[in-house]
């Protein structure tokens, strides 16, 4: 009974905002391809669900059923997030975890990532042009650029910051360098690390909307910038909700993720 | 077996503000089996003789060594508990447990079974399967005592293990630790700033002077166990011990006047 109530509650704000921009579109107050109605962005986000072909010859029913456009769109652009974000973050653990672990390692490192942090992952959109043409590849370097930086700049902290305590007592246990490392170091920086990664997360997010603007046909960014070419901005606004139920997945996916993995962690209530 | 020999040993610390002298002239036997209590106010370098023995920091002069051997590094044998629990919070009881066997690469089944005897030896049974987060700071002590029981270590370091918890917790450890002592005859070393705990604990209660730290009374105990804290021979030596303490902890507050005057 309570949920529900707050539920309503939740839910108030929103559908006050629906009504009063429906109202006003259909009093015509502006135009339709400037601002469609609520109702009119609804019936292309499910139009642009469903599947635009009837079902063809041999093919099964749950084929079709997710043959839509926007499926192939958010799948595209899923792909696309965790294809990048996997190379960037995968390059970024090795290296935070030694340069962490090690003052030289990170002395060496160190002056090179300060000058490369502060570029903005879209600032190398001319270069993934360059270097790697059309298609997917520019994408993923960007969103791996994207990716990078967060997770490694956390796994360097989590490794530095880890409590003496905690080195103090698995040395007296006898543990070796090794050991100490994936059984003590790496558990006691994953907080840091997580944290890095879903900023990573939501930093590859940003960049694959944006790369898809520029080098593929498919994906949510280039379906909303294909729809402004024919002014259809009721499609615009079904794209970019779709963005953002689909960045809202990929977060609570991997909040779910880090409940879990640190389901010992003492700030964490669930 | 494994007598503990500290020889002479001194520890200076340089700080910004010149050397600190933390322990001074140390030289003490400790027989297997004994239980030794370190006694004496903050900051007269308890700690610090403690985690010379432990290999954490090795002494600036002498040296200490275990069965005739200079320690040099912290080690198996000596399993320390330390005041801070330490307990690896990502691994539940029973992980913590195992760890040290873990680390010797002993075999599934020893482990399994060593862990099961340290639940029941320490009544943490129904809490195997849990976090240190969700346990009271007694529980969490009984898993670091069950986690260097588990290294079978002839030698205990603990470094007030029981300094931050209630006084009935802290009774009820202190009579599981001399059960356990008892029935496994490890060689303690226990460093504590009450002078009720160390009378009812040690065999020997080794008084410390503030600052250098030296041996101020090496004192035996000489009383049976269980023993009664509201027996007079129990408040004897507590008032004979509390004038001695009673005094370094006086020198402390005058050193740390004459530091506010400089300021
Ligand atoms: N790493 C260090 N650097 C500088 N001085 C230190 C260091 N460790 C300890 N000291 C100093 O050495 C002295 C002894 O410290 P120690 O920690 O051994 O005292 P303690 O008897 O254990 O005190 P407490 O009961 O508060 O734990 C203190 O005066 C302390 O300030
Ligand atoms: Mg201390």
């Amino acid at each position: 009974m309570n949920k529900l109530k707050s539920l309503m509650h939740g839910a108030l704000a929103p559908v006050l905002v629906l009504l009063v921009w429906e109202a006003c579109a259909r009093a015509g107050l502006f135009s339709a391809v400037v601002m469609p109605a609520p109702s009119a962005v609804a019936a292309k986000w499910w139009a642009y669900l469903l599947p635009a072909q009837p079902q063809a010859e041999g093919q099964s029913y749950l084929g079709w059923l997710l043959s839509g456009e926007l499926l192939h769109d958010a799948y595209s652009s899923l792909y696309r997030v965790i294809a990048g974000f996997v190379i960037g973050a995968g390059l970024a653990l090795p290296l935070g975890l030694v340069m962490g672990a090690n003052t030289r390692i990170h002395d060496f490192f160190n002056p090179l990532v300060q000058i490369l942090r502060p570029i903005p992952p879209i600032a190398y959109i001319p270069l993934a042009i360059l270097w790697f043409g059309l298609g997917n590849p520019p994408s993923f370097f960007l969103i791996a650029i994207g990716a990078f930086f967060p997770v490694l700049m956390n796994t360097i902290a989590g490794v530095r910051h880890v409590d003496g305590i905690y080195l103090r007592a698995a040395r007296n246990l006898g543990v070796n360098q090794l050991t100490l490392f994936t059984r003590v170091i790496l558990p006691a920086a994953t907080p840091y690390i997580l944290a890095g990664v879903r900023i990573g997360i939501g930093t590859a997010f940003i960049v694959v909307i944006v790369s898809e603007m520029i080098a593929v046909n498919d994906g949510l960014g280039f379906r909303i910038l294909e729809a402004r070419e024919f002014m259809w901005s009721d499609k615009i606004i079904a794209g970019m909700i779709t963005i953002g139920l689909l960045g809202l997945a990929i977060d609570t996916a991997v909040s779910r993720l880090n409940n879990h993995l640190l389901r010992w962690h003492r700030g964490l209530e669930h | 077996m494994s007598q503990i020999l500290i020889n002479n040993v001194q520890k200076v610390f340089t700080t910004p503000g010149g050397p600190v002298v933390a322990m001074k002239d140390i030289q003490l036997t400790i027989q297997p089996g004994e239980f030794v209590c370190l006694l004496g106010p903050s900051g007269c370098g308890k700690s610090t003789l403690l985690n010379a023995v432990a290999g954490f920091q090795p002494p600036s002069a002498g040296e200490i060594t275990i069965e005739g051997k200079k320690i040099l590094s912290p080690g198996p044998d000596r399993g320390m508990v330390f005041q801070e629990y330490a307990l690896f919070p990502w691994m539940t009881v029973a992980q913590n447990i195992a760890f040290g066997l873990e680390v010797q690469k002993k075999s599934r089944s020893d482990i399994a079974q060593t862990v099961n005897q340290l639940l029941d030896l320490l009544h943490l049974k129904d809490f195997r399967d849990r976090y240190p987060k969700d346990l009271s700071g007694g529980m969490r002590q009984r898993v670091a005592i069950a986690r260097v029981l588990a290294l079978d270590s002839p030698i205990m370091l603990m470094d007030e293990p029981f300094g931050a918890l209630d006084a009935l917790t802290r009774r009820n450890l202190q009579d599981e630790l001399l059960r356990i002592w008892e029935k496994l005859g490890k060689t303690i070393l226990f460093v504590t700033h009450s002078i009720e705990e160390s009378i009812y604990l040690a065999d020997r209660i080794v008084v410390m002077t503030y600052r250098p730290g030296t041996v101020k009374r090496d004192q035996i105990v000489d009383m049976p166990r269980p023993r009664d804290p509201s027996s007079a021979a129990f408040n004897a030596l507590k008032r004979e011990l509390g004038a001695l303490v009673m005094e370094e902890q006086q020198r402390h507050a005058n050193a740390e006047m004459k530091l506010a005057a400089v300021d």
